[in-house]
């Protein structure tokens, strides 16, 4: 009895002192940032709560970080819930501004008008999707879009690489896309197939693009698609292919989908910012430093800057 | 059949069943020892692939920095006192909801009735439902309803909920487990039902029930889905100040790490996971020194 009490004590003292120091450890910082901003000329504060798309994250992330570091008392969470679940959350108004890969489906944007929720959309950056093959495919060096939609159509008969072009071997060929919940996945299916949604079933899917990197690599018959930042850091290991929409054959490069000329397969990544949160100026602060530093930020992490007129369009609207 | 077979020609076949059972039982052997050294040998290579990538990463900046686009300044101290945070909250509240609902279960209401049944069934099946399952529940219950928006606080709720089956099964089972004539004796002292239960049913059930919540705890520590649906962001900057903070966890962070295109991201991840294990190992280290301590104690 005894002993057990004093068991129970130890253990609970434990728990105590745990939280005790984790409250310490948690206070600490925010009083020495309590000091800094009497240098700042603004003193912001507050809670920016941004969730979304998995694509837009390090872009909204690295602008998160530079704003710290002129702002240290705003916090800003950032979640990756996925351009759908992110915009559940923004329609119930659990968050400020939602990273989307694409922009809001009519159902989002109507559930968010019977919520009440007024947004602005800001276009932030272009991705590329590129086309990819193992570097020892000697025979493929473009496609058309056509071709595109003959080897991914639901319908599709397509087997072997012969069934594209004649010339081509009669060999089999892998299929890798990404997973079904991605807004790459939904831009690819929609621009190729004319329905988001819409591909053939046969197909090796990762939510991971790391993983379909690894598996193109790995297969001289593979073909897969993926958004460019990760071609870009895995040139080595993977040849990608020009995709011809009728106007010849064009290769994905930070020029051809900066001008648009890499099409159809180039997007827009946009984020969604909740009018209400708008007038709350550390809200409005971010979104402006969001818009101004863009341009540098997005090549850093692997995208593809907007033209500088966008982003000063983007600029008007949330004046 | 068989003791036909034998008495008819036993010397002949005598000698071949002993021989086919000398077999199986090397067979057996043979097997059990392949079964452990697969699994040992799996783990060697995780390990050995986690530190050969990881461990020139670990330093005491990587502990102490915030997250990062540049991998070079990238650190974990906003998901190492995240984890923290959620797993001392999720253990404070699962710990003893999970021994009460045993004691309850095992000494308090009737084995015998429909209502304790149902109960028994219900638990067993929460303990195989899905972590994203929880994770959703969460997600309505305690972000929405109960308004705590996407706190550590709704966090380790959720997290209580998905570890809270397999406390109370292991509890159950280490209090089945104490001996009748301890517990007679015990009444027969004149002693009231709540002094038998703390004062004999429990230290002597306790390193049992701490097994069950060791292991219950330390799969609450590496989940990330449930806590991505409740909310956790993937980046957080700041240090959690209280429960009602938004945060992130270890696992999350790691996640977010191995899905970026640069390779150093993926060196960085690999460091990630040693600190996850050590704090893993902390924990679980913290709670056997407990219980062997008690383990001395009863026996």
């Amino acid at each position: 009895m005894k002993l057990f009490k004093n068991k129970f004590s130890i253990l609970a003292m434990i728990l105590v002192i745990s939280m005790i120091a984790l409250a310490g450890c948690g206070s600490k910082p925010a009083g020495q940032t309590a000091q800094e901003p009497a240098k700042e000329e603004v003193k912001l504060s507050g809670e920016i709560k941004i969730d979304g798309s998995s694509t837009v994250f390090p872009i909204t992330e690295a602008i998160a970080e530079e704003f710290r570091a002129v702002y240290p008392d705003v916090k800003i969470p950032v979640g990756v819930s996925g351009t759908g679940g992110g915009f559940k959350k923004f329609v119930a108004k659990e968050t400020d501004i939602n990273d989307a890969s694409r922009p809001i489906k009519s159902q989002e944007a109507a559930d968010a008008a019977s919520a009440g929720v007024e947004y602005v959309e800001l276009k932030v950056a272009f991705d590329g999707l590129s086309v990819l093959v193992n570097p020892s495919n000697t025979w493929v060096d473009y496609l058309t879009v056509d071709e595109l939609k003959k080897i991914w159509a639901p319908d599709s008969t397509v087997k072997t690489w012969k069934d594209v072009r004649a010339e081509w071997p009669a060999e089999e060929i892998k299929l890798y896309a990404p997973g079904t919940d991605s807004g790459t996945f939904d831009y690819f299916t929609e621009e190729i197939n004319g329905k988001s949604g819409a591909i053939r079933p046969d197909f090796i899917g990762s939510e991971d693009d790391n993983v379909l990197v690894q598996g193109i690599a790995g297969d001289k018959n593979a073909l897969g698609f993926f958004g460019f930042a990760y071609y870009e850091e895995n040139k080595d290991k993977l040849k990608v292919v020009k995709i011809d929409n009728g106007n010849g054959a064009i290769e994905p490069t930070f020029d051809t989908i900066k001008d648009g000329s890499y099409a159809p397969l180039s997007r827009p990544l946009f984020i969604y910012v909740n009018k209400a949160s708008l007038e709350k100026p550390e809200v409005k602060e971010f979104v402006t430093f969001y818009l101004e530093t863009a341009k540098d930020i997005v090549k850093e992490v692997g995208y593809v800057a907007l033209p500088d007129e966008e982003y000063a369009a983007g600029l008007n609207k949330i004046k | 059949m068989e003791i036909n077979t034998q008495t008819n020609m036993h010397t002949i076949k005598r000698k071949n069943n002993i021989n086919s059972r000398k077999l199986k039982n090397k067979v057996f052997h043979g097997f059990l020892i392949l079964a452990t050294t697969m699994s040992i040998i799996v783990l060697a290579l995780l390990l050995y692939q986690i530190f050969s990538t990881g461990f020139k990463y670990l330093s005491f900046d990587f502990l102490n920095n915030m997250p990062s686009r540049f991998p070079h300044k990238a650190g974990i101290k906003s998901a190492l006192v995240g984890s923290i945070w959620v797993i001392s909250l999720t253990a404070l509240f699962s710990f003893p909801l999970g021994v009460g609902t045993a004691i309850y279960l095992e000494k308090y209401s009737n084995s015998k009735s429909w209502l304790n049944k149902l109960l028994q069934i219900n638990i067993a099946n929460l303990a195989g439902v899905p972590s994203i399952v929880y994770g959703m529940l969460g997600l309505a219950v305690f972000v929405r309803f109960f308004n705590f928006e996407r706190s550590i606080l709704s966090g380790a709720l959720t997290l209580t909920l998905l570890i809270l089956p397999v406390i109370i099964v292991a509890a159950q089972e280490a209090i089945k487990s104490v001996p009748d004539s301890l517990i007679q004796g015990s009444f027969a002292l004149g002693v009231t039902k709540w002094q038998t239960i703390t004062g004999v049913v429990l230290p002597y059930a306790l390193p049992g029930i701490l097994t069950g919540t060791i292991l219950a705890i330390s799969r609450a520590m590496g989940e990330a889905a449930p806590l991505i649906m409740v909310g956790a962001a993937g980046y957080i900057a700041f240090m959690p100040s209280g429960p009602m903070d938004s945060f992130t966890v270890l696992p999350i962070q790691i996640f977010n790490w191995t899905s970026r295109p640069q390779a150093e991201f993926q060196n960085i991840a690999a460091a990630g996971i040693i600190v996850l294990m050590a704090l893993l190992l902390t924990a679980n280290a913290t709670a056997i020194i407990l219980r062997n301590k008690y383990q001395n104690r009863t026996d």
